[in-house]
């Protein structure tokens, strides 16, 4: 039985709608290791960044995720608001919670309907995009793009929301709070999704604290983790709200932590609506002086961390990010071993992974394993494609 | 009209390739399928392998890893292929052009029939897109 077949997920694969390849050693039925191959959505944003001016950053950091579209922003300003020492008009940190939340609504709810079609239940992918449409309306009205809102700015966000926006708002979160109950039935009481997500892809506390796993996949596993409580931005400390946290660390256990962070997310909308002060939205930042600052958000995947660095002109110097699939599709390769191949598509999709967030790139030479470039050739490489562009 | 156009332009499958997206035009395609939008009743539906398609729907920028996969990609599917460029990404590699990953446009590597802009396009100019495409294949304006 040492006769290892290799199954291929990817890159393209109908599962993902990403490109992202995965080997999976086979014996027999199970999977005793995998291989990650990353590299299929890398576009060098962090050394794109460098030349942008820092007001033009958010749309660029925005367009590293479409589902995370605004937790990179977010992370952005608030690193350049630490280095900065701005002070944000209190109605912006409302306004970006609220599109944060907004945000972790309909990204769970896409998680939920992809899983759904993970294992061939599609009524629940059908159902649960149906429901996300509705939050797609409001960011259409509040920020005018069902995607890719472009809310936030250095100093405060970009478009202020409208007394008569409220009203809408408020009903619509009416709405889906019957649609969250129904899917926590759909999911809780459902037997078959029983018998395939529990005990499936197990990861134990011990594992996720060694790989550094994130986010709900983290507190799916009892690790009691979370940026908005721990080190809180926005208004998170100004409202009244619980993190979520689930002891089994299967991907039954996933998706019950995202379906019940779905209300708070709902009853934290709703609280930043009520309690929303008037005033300015933005503190109008005229210069970004010399140093360096970190933030870091909640993205609905985990904790989302961007780094700038600053030597007083218009443009950062340096600007790092981590996205939270960084470090949570690399826990795969302990929660898929052991498991049946057919088990494999959900807990790969259990993490919630987005690939395009989590790209990095070397290039090795296959002979040695050496890597041939390393940083000061990519900025030659830069270099020499921005003469040949001038040209 | 040939048999072959008319049995092409009658259900189209459609699969989907994501060069190097943000993700969010890929979202949009899968959401055209979701109940609001409904391409079902066109007869467009989502198929896992590209050997089935009739369409391909290409989203992103080409990278140096997916300018070889795409073209095999394309390769590998049966002609006649229409080809799809879903997004600003995949129509002229917007503010990806200067990046010292993405060697060059998509409608260089293969050929393209329709392009949709946007970022991402609305599911409504998705399929907007798509019917003009079909339409334009039927050879009415
Ligand atoms: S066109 Fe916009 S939404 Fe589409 S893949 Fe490119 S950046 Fe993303």
């Amino acid at each position: 039985m040492s006769h290892k077949i290799v199954v291929p997920i990817g890159p393209y694969h109908p599962l993902q709608e990403e490109p992202e390849y995965f080997r999976l050693y086979t014996e027999g039925e199970n999977v005793v290791d995998i291989d990650i191959v990353l590299g299929y959505v890398h576009r060098g944003i962090e050394k794109l960044s460098e030349s942008k001016h820092f007001d033009q950053v958010p749309y660029l950091v925005e367009r590293i995720c479409g589902i995370c579209s605004n937790s990179h922003p977010f992370a952005y300003v608030n690193a350049v608001e630490d280095l900065a020492k701005i002070e944000v008009p209190e109605r912006a940190l409302y306004i970006r919670t609220i599109i944060a939340e907004l945000e972790r609504l309909h990204s769970h709810l896409l998680w939920i309907g992809l899983a759904g079609h993970f294992i061939g239940y599609n009524t629940v992918w059908m159902w649960a995009w149906r429901y996300r449409e509705p939050v797609l309306d409001m960011f259409e009205m509040i920020t005018g793009n069902r995607q890719h809102y472009a809310m936030m700015k250095v100093g405060g966000v970009r478009r202020d929301i409208l007394e008569t926006d409220v009203p809408l708002l408020k009903k619509t979160l009416d709405e889906l709070a019957p649609a969250a109950d129904m899917f926590k039935g759909a999911v809780m009481d459902d037997p078959v999704i029983h018998a395939r997500l529990k005990g499936i892809g197990v990861l134990t506390k011990e594992q996720v604290i060694e790989w550094c796993v994130v986010g709900p996949t983290a507190r799916a596993s009892g690790v009691d983790i979370d940026v908005r409580r721990d080190d809180p931005y926005g208004v998170y400390d100004k409202i009244d709200w619980n993190v979520i946290v689930q002891k089994e660390g299967d991907v039954f256990a996933k998706a019950v932590v995202r379906i019940l962070e779905m209300y708070e997310s709902i009853s934290i909308i709703r609280q930043c609506v009520d309690k929303m002060p008037k005033g300015e939205i933005d503190a109008n930042v005229k210069d970004v002086p010399a140093g360096e600052g970190i933030g870091h958000v909640e993205a609905p995947r985990g904790e989302c961390f961007h780094y700038v660095r600053s030597d007083g002109t218009n443009r950062p110097v340096r600007h790092k990010i981590r996205a939270p699939s960084y470090v949570n599709v690399a826990s795969n390769k302990v929660a898929c071993v052991g498991g049946t191949i057919s088990d494999a598509a959900i807990t790969l999709a259990a993490v919630d992974p987005c690939y395009c967030c989590t790209e990095r790139t070397a290039v090795i030479d296959r002979q040695t394993d050496k890597k041939i470039l390393n940083g000061w050739d990519l900025v030659r490489l830069s270099q020499e494609k921005t003469q040949r562009l001038k040209k | 009209m040939s048999l072959k156009i008319n049995a092409l332009t009658k259900s189209l499958w459609v699969f989907h390739a994501a060069c190097s997206p943000c993700n969010n035009c890929d979202i949009e395609i899968l959401d055209v399928l979701t109940p609001r939008f409904d391409a079902e009743r066109f007869g467009i539906v989502l198929v896992g392998s590209v050997r089935h398609a009739d369409v391909l729907l290409v989203t992103g920028v080409p990278n140096m890893k997916t300018k070889d996969t795409i073209k095999a990609l394309h390769a590998q599917a049966p002609k006649p292929c229409l080809v799809v460029a879903v997004g600003g990404c995949a129509c002229g590699r917007v503010m990806f052009r200067d990046s010292y990953n993405s060697p060059c446009d998509l409608d260089e590597i293969i050929p393209v029939d329709a392009y949709i802009p946007g970022c991402p396009p609305k599911p409504e100019a998705i399929l907007a897109g798509v019917i003009k495409l079909i339409n334009k294949v039927k050879g009415k304006e």
